[in-house]
């Protein structure tokens, strides 16, 4: 009884690490990745960035300055999803996002993930994907780390919490 | 709240170690405070630099900078901002500054 009380009382240990999975390639789904890396890293928590499928838009060069609002299929938006459909509609929104976003003094994603890279986070894109697409190294920004295999993933998640999104 | 002696003088702390009152700190009080929040000694130009700038920042704005902010105006780009306060920029050079903690998520 006595070991449980102690055990009730004991203080969470803190997070020490952190590996972030970026799956999917629409403004509002790559966001929230980046803010949560960069926010660990603020925080002195290790982080990693994996980049897959669709993510890997926010590292790709010809493509992270394009990122845009998905439209359709979106209740969060509370637009119709035949007007979220409408020729340039997503254009518009994204346009409308970015806005706002710049408003309350928030990076672009380019200059994000820079700065990601920055705080000493490690920026990896996932192997699968990568050939998946097609792509090579050299499609990807700069700071990109690394083109890893699920299994590195792992491998260097050791210890630490993983965060899908 | 907590009272500690710092640099000889007691100071008022809040419950996550920051400064009440950022009047209450000196210079003579930041390696003490660094040495505690594990930021790497001794301090050298670039943290006072750094240092100067939150509280300027501050005193002006009624809060300390963001990471992101200090990276763009402080004259220390985000990369040495992490290898001069490893453990968070902007809350260890709060701390170190003496000014309460700055609050946002960027």
């Amino acid at each position: 009884m006595t070991t449980t009380d102690a055990t009730a009382t004991e203080k969470p240990q803190p997070i020490e690490k952190v590996s972030i999975i970026i799956s999917k390639g629409s403004l509002e789904e790559i966001y929230p990745g980046l803010i949560m890396a960069n926010g660990a890293r603020a925080e002195g928590i290790d982080a990693n960035l994996f980049f897959t499928f669709f993510g890997m838009d926010a590292i790709h060069k010809k493509r992270h300055e394009h990122i845009k609002v998905a439209t359709v299929g979106n209740p969060g938006l509370h637009i119709p999803t035949w007007a979220g459909g409408l020729p340039g509609v997503s254009g518009l929104m994204t346009k409308y996002m970015e806005h706002q976003i710049e408003a309350v003094d928030i990076p672009d994603i380019p200059e994000f993930v820079e700065m990601i890279s920055d705080t000493g986070a490690g920026l990896y894109a996932c192997l699968a994907s990568v050939e998946l697409f097609g792509l090579e190294k050299d499609d990807l920004i700069d700071e990109v780390d690394d083109i890893i295999t699920v299994g590195d993933f792992y491998e260097m998640a050791a210890g630490g919490q993983i965060i899908f999104t | 709240m907590t009272t500690k002696t710092l640099a000889g003088t007691e100071v008022e702390l809040n419950d996550e170690g920051f400064f009440v009152d950022p009047n209450q700190w000196t210079e003579a009080m930041a390696t003490e405070l660094a040495e505690e929040w594990d930021v790497p000694v001794p301090l050298t130009d670039k943290h006072w630099q750094v240092l100067h700038f939150m509280r300027s920042e501050y005193f002006d704005k009624g809060t300390g900078p963001t990471v992101r902010k200090m990276g763009k105006t402080s004259g220390v780009s985000v990369k040495e901002l992490y290898q001069l306060f490893p453990k968070g920029p902007a809350k260890l050079a709060a701390r170190c500054a003496g000014i309460p903690k700055p609050r946002g998520c960027i």
